[in-house]
């Protein structure tokens, strides 16, 4: 940890010496984390649509189930619309008493390994991208890369470059952490709102969890529209890494990745 | 030697996030289930161990008004004594006959006075009620009021010895379960003999269900035969979870 630290600081420092002679490299804290967080999250992802598949349906507020209208079905597995349940009985007199229902299918569900196995990765992106985001913020990472400066934050500034990236004028890559506008933002977005949105909404869906912390399920609305949420904010995620990996590959991939794995963008 | 140094460099942090896992693992062992040295099961322990570390012990878990009660799926075995289905029981079926007036259930392991309540006798305790949400860990939750006596009044009852850690249960469709003293003896965690204001249907886990309200739907086992209480940690063998995959402690 100590080594990282310093290697950060060293890193980070000599950037900042030389700010625009030789562009400065990835530090091995960004490094490391950045392998660890993709490799946590394609399993996330992978290990999620798993458990989504035992139940493709979403819902708004604290209950959803087979026997309640689904804000959305996802076509996916064969539990999708699957029928069949019998002994249909009310719990209470009237026509709109909620009803109990025996299931009659075997459903396809893989949660056994699944979900294990999603909150293994899930530890991983929790307890390294918590070292990141404080390594980020004592080296000056985020200060001196990351957040848009304010001179920076000018509408005809975003609008100009977003017309660049839509027509695909992308800058050659300089394999460091010298990032345009939209790199910026999208970046901040996804450490200081998409991933902690999906932590939180992941933790909101855990019935320890919100016993101790019932504010979790407060903020989200009840536990469907947190698992609602959670998806939907693995979506953003997915666009993001589908986008980036895109970007990789136009701005030079070759540069790219020797920047983001040895450290080192220049070739011999 | 750049690529070699990087490699090194991430060892050690993968190696210092398990030698921190292992650090807490090891300093509260005492207190876990076994992991088989399955990694995925490490990871569940990690959680547990956080879980008890991170959450009060006593909190409890929401509890809604009667409006939010909604439509409750029936799910794994709906009646143990259909002879057409697995796990199916002859014994259950013949107490079912008899509306459950035989019903008996056992109490034994580290208790002072091992012994077995009918259902008058359990309703003879004071009973809890409360509307709590099910969270079914296939991803869908439903809402149900559930009365019954707090497991922890029956093992008072029971004298429980000091040496207790466990406890475990055995249902009439052949699963074996358990939980720890946190969750046994928290005052949501019932014996219900009750669902919505009337007795517990079949399909529901008649006579007796087991509520644990902090941990996802699996937990609460349904058609309750024995309890037995333990200082080792038993996993059920083929009847219990683990030896089927799922994971012990499911908090989450």
């Amino acid at each position: 940890m100590r080594a990282y630290l310093n290697g950060a600081l060293a890193m980070t420092e000599s950037s900042e010496s030389t700010p625009n002679s030789t562009p400065s490299r990835h530090t091995r804290i960004v490094r490391a984390s950045h392998w660890i967080v993709t490799l946590s999250f394609i399993l996330l992802a992978f290990t999620g649509v798993v458990i989504l598949m035992a139940h493709p349906r979403l819902y708004w507020g604290d209950t959803g189930n087979d026997l309640t209208p689904a804000l959305l079905e996802l076509p996916i597995s064969r539990n999708y619309k699957h029928g069949g349940w019998d002994n249909q009985v009310a719990f209470f007199q009237g026509e709109s008493s909620p009803v109990s229902a025996n299931r009659t299918f075997d459903i396809f569900n893989k949660n056994g390994w699944g979900r294990s196995l999603h909150f293994l990765a899930a530890w991983f992106l929790v307890i390294v991208g918590v070292i990141y985001v404080l390594v980020g913020i004592f080296t000056g990472h985020f200060r001196r890369h990351i957040v848009p400066r304010l001179a920076e934050l000018k509408p005809g500034l975003f609008w100009h470059d977003l017309k660049e990236h839509l027509r695909l004028r992308i800058r050659a890559a300089t394999g460091g952490p010298q990032y345009g506008l939209m790199q910026k933002c999208s970046y901040f977005a996804v450490v200081f709102l998409a991933l902690p949105l999906v932590v939180l909404s992941g933790l909101a869906m855990s019935p320890a969890i919100t016993a101790g912390y019932p504010v979790l399920l407060r903020v989200f609305n009840g536990y469907q529209s947190a698992r609602t949420i959670h998806f939907f904010a693995f979506l953003i995620l997915l666009l993001f890494l589908l986008a980036h990996v895109f970007m990789v590959i136009k701005s030079g991939f070759r540069r790219q990745m020797r920047g983001m794995t040895i450290g080192d963008s220049h070739e011999n | 030697m750049k690529t070699d140094e990087l490699i090194t460099r991430r060892n050690i942090l993968i190696a210092g996030v398990t030698a921190v896992g292992g650090l807490v693992l090891t300093s509260c062992s005492k207190q876990l289930p076994p992991t088989y040295g399955n990694i995925l099961r490490m990871g569940d322990t990690f959680t547990y161990a956080a879980h008890q570390a991170l959450i009060p012990g006593e909190s409890l878990v929401k509890e809604y008004s009667h409006k939010d009660i909604s439509s409750f799926p029936a799910t794994g075995t709906t009646n143990p004594g259909d002879p057409d289905k697995p796990n199916s029981s002859e014994l259950y079926r013949n107490l079912q006959r008899g509306n459950f007036a035989d019903w008996r259930l056992t109490i034994e392991g580290l208790v002072a006075r091992p012994g077995s309540y009918s259902l008058a006798e359990l309703k003879r305790f004071s009973a809890r009620t409360q509307i709590t949400r099910h969270t079914c860990e296939e991803g869908w939750t439903a809402i149900g009021e559930w009365t019954g006596v707090p497991l922890s009044r029956v093992l008072d009852a029971a004298g429980m010895l000091p040496n207790a850690r466990f406890v475990s249960f055995y249902s009439f469709d052949d699963w074996v379960d358990n939980i720890d003293m946190l969750d046994a003896l928290h005052p949501q965690t019932l014996l219900a003999y009750g669902m919505n204001g009337r007795d517990l249907p079949v399909a529901h886990g008649a006579p007796v269900r087991l509520r644990v309200e902090r941990q996802l739907g699996y937990k609460s086992m349904k058609y309750i035969q024995r309890i037995v209480v333990t200082e080792e940690f038993n996993d059920g063998g083929k009847s219990g979870n683990i030896q089927n995959g799922w994971a012990w402690y499911v908090g989450i």
